[in-house]
């Protein structure tokens, strides 16, 4: 027997169905691993109606237990890939697979990346989701985030209010 | 002389990042080295000069599968030193805390992390493709490990409720029953997992290992229980340096532990249930025997099927922690501090996690020392690599490779704890 959706939890889901899910994910005892947290608090002071922030660790399950019942989806993440610090990384995960590599700095052995393709694979990917990756610079153990991390946070944040103006349009 | 080099330089699907570099010349093995190279974190440095009352959640970061080890370690350790006993339902909490994590870190290395090498698969993406219902069964029964750490510890990984002495916040028996039927549903979905690591193909290989593991008389063991071996040792957590030693070796950031009088030792699931098997649920118990692994076994691979039956177990034991809970009165005991030492050691999904701190009388930490399982593992691993490849030389050296990753996941290693990350190298001289 299908159990009926209760009108409170109908609500819920019609409601998550219409907003935009935030994810910031990162450990902001790392410093530059924390830039998605600091662009979660950023986007979560707005108080844009339309959007739920969340903030997480990068541990995949989490992540795909968190996207549920959100169409649309815009994770932000520190990536090691290598390329300038300050880097920003969009990547349309409906239409590109997310290199695993990228989110290496995660110390989970099932990150982000991961929590994508195994979705894509099981059929649980929302039905738009943006990741957004920004090169750090330092991930040692410490609380700040470098200058230049900071700047390329800000110029994600406005891409990302962009993007949520697009997405309620 | 045929000489050849294995080489992992980047150990996928293992907690954090470390690699291996096998040496073999002719048929024998020459070297083993296996290398933890993330940088060592100093957080027991980190910890000298902090309140007492900060351990549980600065340890806590060590790890993001097993924080719940870092905190019960230390809150444990601290009311050690202030003469402290944490009883009844709190004591049951912290069980069902640890329940939360146990299950949470074993369908996680269970499916995603372990199974792949058993099945012939890349990664669980691979794997899902062609085992999708096993791979969301997986994610779900997870998410009930997460339920349990997100109610009790007040969200899923890092926890903050935990305190020394107690916790902050108590949830009501009406909240935790509201996971009673998720805990009823991975009950059974545990069973499913006991069969289906039961059914994979496992290499022959035995060692004489020497497990260490917690023993409490009337407990499978989470929080609480004597240091006890299949060697002889039976030892109070007070005396664990007394038995044990850690050593610096050149190509590794992690300490090697070792028994002084034995050596290398085995510690995790594996132990665990070799020394425990008589303190499992009576289903725990018949699903293991079903799984053809009876009281006990010395191979390693079959690491698998016993986190399958320790998954069952923490489900049965967390729905018998909640059916019996009564919201305590107070949510934390009175806590004096003094000067002094303590000790606590609790049994992280990995295996036994030491915690000593030393503390002046006003509770502040004068010293910290942190022993993980990885660390303790390490020896271990790198002596059933030297024993299992002798008789592979025949394999590729792609086959041979992934045998010896597959072999290392044995241990659930987690270097990100025993550095407080996994790259093989297999050289052919």
């Amino acid at each position: 027997m299908i159990e009926k959706p209760s009108e409170g939890s109908k609500n819920l889901i019609e409601n998550n169905l219409r907003k935009t899910l935030f994810v910031g994910v990162g450990n902001e005892y790392r410093s530059d691993d924390g830039v998605g947290l600091v662009v979660a608090r950023k986007i979560h002071e707005k108080l844009i109606p339309s959007v739920t922030v969340k903030e997480e660790s990068g541990e995949g399950a989490a992540l795909m237990e968190a996207w549920q019942g959100f169409q649309n989806v815009i994770i932000v993440d520190a990536v090691s890939s290598g390329a300038m610090p300050g880097t920003i990384f969009r990547i349309d995960a409906n239409k590109e697979t997310v290199p695993i590599k990228f989110f290496h700095y995660s110390t989970h052995a099932f990150g982000v990346a991961e929590a994508v393709e195994l979705a894509r694979v099981i059929n649980t990917l929302p039905s738009r989701l943006l990741v957004y990756g920004i090169e750090g610079a330092v991930c040692t153990a410490g609380v700040k985030i470098s200058s230049i991390v900071k700047e390329a946070a800000n110029q994600v944040i406005e891409q990302i209010m962009r993007e949520i103006e697009t997405a309620n349009q | 002389m045929k000489s050849k080099t294995l080489k992992v330089d980047y150990l996928a699907r293992v907690e954090g990042e470390g690699g291996l570099l096998v040496k073999i010349s002719g048929k024998k093995v020459t070297d083993v080295k296996f290398n933890i190279f993330e940088p060592p974190r100093f957080f027991e440095a980190f910890l000298r000069g902090r309140l007492y009352s900060e351990a549980p959640d600065i340890t806590a970061r060590i790890c993001g599968i097993c924080p719940v080890a870092y905190q019960m370690s230390s809150v444990h350790a601290m009311e050690h030193a202030f003469g402290v006993t944490v009883d009844g339902q709190l004591r049951a909490l912290r069980r069902l805390l640890y329940c939360g994590e146990w299950i949470e870190s074993h369908a996680l290395h269970v499916f995603m992390l372990h199974a792949p090498d058993f099945l012939g698969y890349a990664d669980a993406i691979q794997m899902a493709k062609d085992h999708g219902p096993v791979v969301q069964m997986a994610l779900k029964l997870k998410k009930v490990g997460n339920d349990i750490v997100t109610l009790v510890g007040g969200r899923e990984i890092h926890p903050i409720n935990v305190r020394v002495g107690g916790f902050y916040k108590l949830p009501t028996k009406k909240e935790l029953e509201t996971l009673v039927e998720r805990l009823k549903w991975a009950v059974d979905a545990s069973i499913q997992t006991v069969k289906f690591t039961a059914k994979l193909p496992f290499p022959e290989f035995e060692r004489p290992y020497e497990y260490v593991a917690l023993r409490h008389e009337q407990e499978y063991p989470f929080n609480e229980g004597r240091l006890v071996s299949n060697k002889g040792l039976n030892i109070g957590i007070h005396e664990y340096e007394n038995h044990f030693m850690e050593e610096h070796v050149s190509h590794s950031n992690a300490l090697h532990s070792i028994l002084k009088e034995r050596g290398a030792y085995f510690v995790g699931p594996l132990a665990r249930y070799n020394l425990n098997f008589d303190k499992l649920t009576p289903a725990a118990q018949d699903a293991a025997k079903s799984a053809g692994i009876g009281k006990g076994t010395n191979n390693p691979f079959k690491s698998i099927i016993v986190r399958a039956v320790e998954m069952l177990y923490a489900c049965e034991e967390a729905l018998r922690i909640i059916k019996e809970y009564k919201i305590p009165e107070k949510a934390v005991v009175d806590i004096e501090p003094k000067l002094g030492t303590g000790y606590g050691c609790t049994e992280a999904p990995r295996g036994i996690l030491y915690h000593r701190y030393r503390l002046d009388e006003r509770g502040i930490i004068l010293d910290a020392k942190i022993v993980p399982p990885t660390s303790q593992n390490q020896k271990t691993i790198e002596q059933d690599l030297r024993e299992y490849i002798p008789s592979r030389m025949n394999l590729s050296q792609e086959k041979l490779t992934w045998q010896c990753e597959q072999a290392i996941r044995n241990y659930d290693p987690c270097i990100s704890c025993a550095t407080h990350f996994l790259k093989i190298e297999i050289a052919h001289e």
